[in-house]
């Protein structure tokens, strides 16, 4: 009876990988099948065009998306690698770091569509209209946790001998922690940093109503503007072939940015931050 | 003897110190270049507090945006609470012409956030109820019975799940999953289930609360079986051991030995689950229909209480309607936070001491 | 040129724990000294008084009086400006793992702003040969990372990285406990050739290398100085029961 229940579990265990492991692939499979058969040329240089017309890409939703990025980055990055610097080099083990750790990962599980409606009551109210820069400002509140985190746990893996050799040296704190303890982790904290742009970039729903979305060419952080993810929402939902194929072909491309982050971090954080260090 | 030592070593030590500065003299004469520089830096002490104030402003930043959050929107959401109250959270009201009971009007500007509550609690719990024991049972295969050489490409593979943007999942479950269920799924329930209530055949679309739910289950996979797969690897070896020590089988070893011991961190994951479903926006717009109705029938059309604001915020013209949606987000923003904060510490409790896995 | 050290009713914490009781002693410039004593009696920390590293941990605590050559360390600088008067060598060698053997070597000098590329060269050359490494890497100085070395040829490198800030006194805490037998005695070498220069105070669980490369020996017990001499005198016929126990093996 015991052995039976034994070989129950463990095919109900192999029966629940499965289960979980199939629609992955088959989303993975279908993503690339109909995604790969959309993109050509004209994706990546045209605008959207009118109904009826066939051809017709994404260039200005990518154009979008990266300036969109950009900004969040200008925001988040900064400010996400000093609080995680804080958090490994100057309040480790002290009441305030654990809080400051503690609210970050609580930010991180807060939805993105609240952040987007914190922007818009942020830049938009104000400014009355939406703006590239109200979406740059909300997926650069949300770049802010993570980040921090991964700064913190890439600098953790600086061995502490490192950190003495530059303090022996009469390396004043500041530089020591730049140079030598920042420099040191630099190709995790990268990948950390390229990690929550990939998640950012496939964010839709703060952008809904801040950077509100553009058929045309835009350059002014200062009006509407448009972002693939938002293209990729609005085709799914339209009742037209030509534009499914763009979505498909969009989703392609944010997975594709998003499995290279995904993969890099894996290789950087395998073969440690710290190549023969210690 | 020691104290004779001592007080020797220490008239050795006055009588060295004029000879120790004497000897400074002299070398003074032959101070490099190098020394003299080093010699005339500065002890950096205002750089160094400059720096160490930047980065505590940094962190500091973190506190500031939950606390702006949490201001703008109480600020923007006033008129919606001074008008409603409490009860926009658990109150129809009758609509004038018909006297039927509605909940949101936005021609007459009267709103009551009571389907989306239910949107979002009913589709929430599908969710858990679909992923909790996959995510248990893949968690388990990942760290008791995996083959060392799958183990690695099972774990990206769930990584990358986690990391695949909403819109997509929205995307894909537009195409293939409501397709499937509406051909396939749904006509099988009705037809088992139907006498229960919760499967009628009012709706032809396939949307709804249960494909909401279905997407979900699978947005939330990933992120619950990595971190329960991280709070059962915490469990000190030698609780296993302890218990094959006596005879268990290997199920009784991860019953008695692991579950047991990361019981409070495996709910923990569960509950951030429940944080990452209840907030989950684009995919659940995509496939809920959006309509502002209660539905006993979880194959009927719905909303959510992140669909209504994604779907309408855009469209709302009014201060009141702007209000009222800014509310909800209000709401969900508090009730993420709580449940995130709870599930955070339930998750520390098991794993605090071992060093966190770089995700 | 190196300078003299005298220390004066020295005690440290490491928390509660009374790590250095009233230490005493004068550490005469260009010579050698070592510190022995079973590990745990507080020999590493008092080398890490003297460069005040020791109160680079937030729950330890220093008070007593140091004074190297004409400065009483704890009074009239700021910690950063002792250690670049004080090089200190660690037990496990720590080059910069992402910095060329050419940059760790003169990182004390290029990261507190010294930027003159022409000296630096000179420093870096001199340096290495001073720590007997110039000749195994002179052909790869920036192609190299420090990291790429063995465990000796970085322990040497720790050394040139130390000395190319021009010290007054080297600290070296079991500089070659991680090393092999080989690469310990080409350490030991050195010591003997860099005295002449330099203050050297080296702390050592070997009684062997304390003897070999001393010529001032201090015995540590339980946190305390029992016996502070020349080594000859320490090891041949110690004053102190507990040293002559020591020495003989009969603990620790």
């Amino acid at each position: 009876m015991r052995a039976l229940t034994d070989h129950a579990v463990t095919v109900l265990a192999i029966l629940a990988t499965l289960i979980v492991v199939t629609p992955l692939l088959v989303i993975f499979g279908y993503l690339v099948y109909k995604g790969a058969s959309s993109l050509n040329v004209a994706f990546f240089t045209q605008t959207p065009k009118p109904v009826g017309e066939t051809s017709g890409g994404m260039a200005n939703a990518i154009l979008g998306s990266a300036l969109v990025l950009a900004l969040a980055s200008f925001i988040g990055v900064p400010i996400g690698i000093g609080g995680g610097v804080y958090l490994a080099e100057f309040g480790r083990g002290t009441k305030l770091a654990n809080a400051v750790r503690f609210t970050a990962d609580v930010l991180n599980g807060v939805p993105s569509i609240v952040m987007g409606l914190a922007a818009y009551s942020l830049v938009v109210i104000p400014q009355h209209h939406f703006s590239a820069f109200a979406g740059g400002v909300a997926l650069g509140i949300m770049m802010i946790p993570t980040v921090c985190r991964t700064t913190e746990e890439m600098l953790l893996m600086v061995p502490h001998a490192v950190r003495e050799a530059a303090l022996g040296l009469g390396v004043p704190n500041w530089r020591s922690v730049l140079s030598i303890s920042v420099k040191t982790a630099s190709p995790g904290i990268i990948t950390g940093c390229m990690l929550a742009f990939a998640r950012v970039a496939g964010e839709t729903a703060p952008l809904l109503f801040t950077a509100l979305g553009n058929q045309f060419w835009s350059m002014n952080l200062n009006e509407p503007i448009a972002a693939l993810p938002l293209q990729i929402y609005v085709y799914a939902l339209s009742p037209y072939d030509d534009w499914h194929r763009l979505a498909w072909g969009g989703a392609l491309v944010l997975i594709i940015l998003i499995v290279l982050a995904v993969s890099l971090v894996r290789w950087v954080t395998s073969r440690g931050v710290l190549k023969g260090a210690s | 003897m020691s104290e004779i030592r001592i007080s020797q070593a220490q008239i050795q030590s006055d009588s060295d110190m004029a000879g120790g500065e004497s000897g400074a003299q002299t070398a003074e004469h032959e101070v490099s270049a190098v020394r003299k520089f080093l010699m005339a830096r500065g002890n950096s002490a205002i750089a160094d507090r400059v720096f160490h104030g930047l980065m505590v402003l940094c962190a500091l930043s973190i506190f500031l945006i939950v606390a702006l959050i949490l201001w703008l929107l109480i600020a923007r959401s006033q008129l919606s609470w001074h008008t409603f109250g409490l009860k926009f959270f658990y109150r129809s009201f009758a609509n004038p012409e018909t006297g039927q009971s509605m909940y949101w009007d936005p021609v007459n500007d009267r709103f009551s956030a009571v389907p989306f509550v239910y949107g979002t609690l009913v589709t929430s719990f599908l969710a858990l109820l679909f992923a909790v024991p996959l995510a248990v049972g893949v968690a388990v295969f990942l760290t008791e019975m995996c083959p060392r050489w799958l183990r690695g490409p099972l774990a990206f593979l769930t990584e990358l799940l986690a990391a695949i943007p909403s819109v997509i999942y929205g995307l894909w479950a537009i195409f293939v999953l409501v397709p499937l269920l509406r051909e396939h799924v749904n006509p099988v329930l009705i037809g088992a289930l139907g006498w229960t209530g919760l499967f009628d055949n009012q709706n032809p679309t396939g949307l709804g609360f249960f494909a909401s739910g279905v997407i979900l289950a699978i947005m939330i996979l990933p992120i619950v079986s990595s971190l329960t797969r991280e709070v059962m690897t915490a469990v000190p070896h030698s609780q296993r051991e302890a218990v094959l020590a006596l005879g268990a089988t290997r199920w009784e070893m991860i019953r008695m030995g692991v579950l047991r011991n990361a019981r409070i961190g495996i709910v923990g994951a569960i509950i951030l689950g429940l944080g990452r479903a209840l907030g989950e926006t684009m995919a659940v717009t995509m496939v809920i229909g959006n309509t502002a109705e209660v539905h006993r029938s979880l194959l009927a059309n719905g909303s959510s209480m992140a669909a209504v604001i994604a779907n309408e915020f855009t469209e709302a013209v009014s201060d009141m309607h702007l209000s009222a949606l800014i509310e909800i987000g209000l709401a969900l923003f508090i009730v993420t936070v709580i449940v995130n904060a709870f599930a955070q510490l339930m998750v520390w409790a098991v794993t605090r001491g071992t060093p966190s896995q770089v995700r | 040129m190196g300078v003299g050290i005298a220390v004066l009713n020295l005690n440290a914490w490491y928390g509660a724990n009374h790590t250095l009781q009233d230490i005493n002693l004068n550490i005469p410039a260009n010579h050698v000294t070592a510190l022995i004593g079973p590990s745990g009696c507080g020999k590493s920390t008092f080398v890490r008084c003297l460069n005040r590293m020791h109160e680079t941990n937030p729950i330890a605590r220093v008070t007593g009086t140091v004074r190297i050559g004409d400065l009483d360390i704890y009074r009239d600088c700021k910690p950063v400006q002792i250690r670049r008067r004080v090089g200190m060598v660690f037990q496990r060698p720590n080059p910069f793992p992402t910095m060329s053997i050419y940059d760790n070597v003169c990182a004390g000098l290029k990261l507190n702003g010294y930027t003159n590329r022409r000296a630096l060269d000179e420093i870096v050359e001199r340096s290495l040969k001073a720590s007997a490494l110039w000749d195994e890497v002179k052909d790869d100085l920036k192609k190299k990372s420090g990291a790429s070395l063995s465990g000796g040829q970085q322990q040497r490198l720790c050394i040139a990285r130390a000395l190319a800030v021009d010290p007054e006194v080297l600290l070296m805490d079991e500089p070659a406990s991680a090393l092999d037998p080989v690469s310990t005695a080409k350490i030991e070498d050195l010591i003997f050739e860099l005295k002449s220069q330099y203050t050297i105070v080296i702390v050592t669980h070997n009684m062997q290398q304390a003897a070999r490369v001393a010529e001032k020996t201090g015995f540590f017990l339980n946190g305390r100085m029992v016996e502070f001499d020349s080594t000859h005198k320490i090891f041949t016929n110690p004053s102190d029961k507990r040293t002559e126990d020591y020495i003989t093996g009969r603990f620790g």
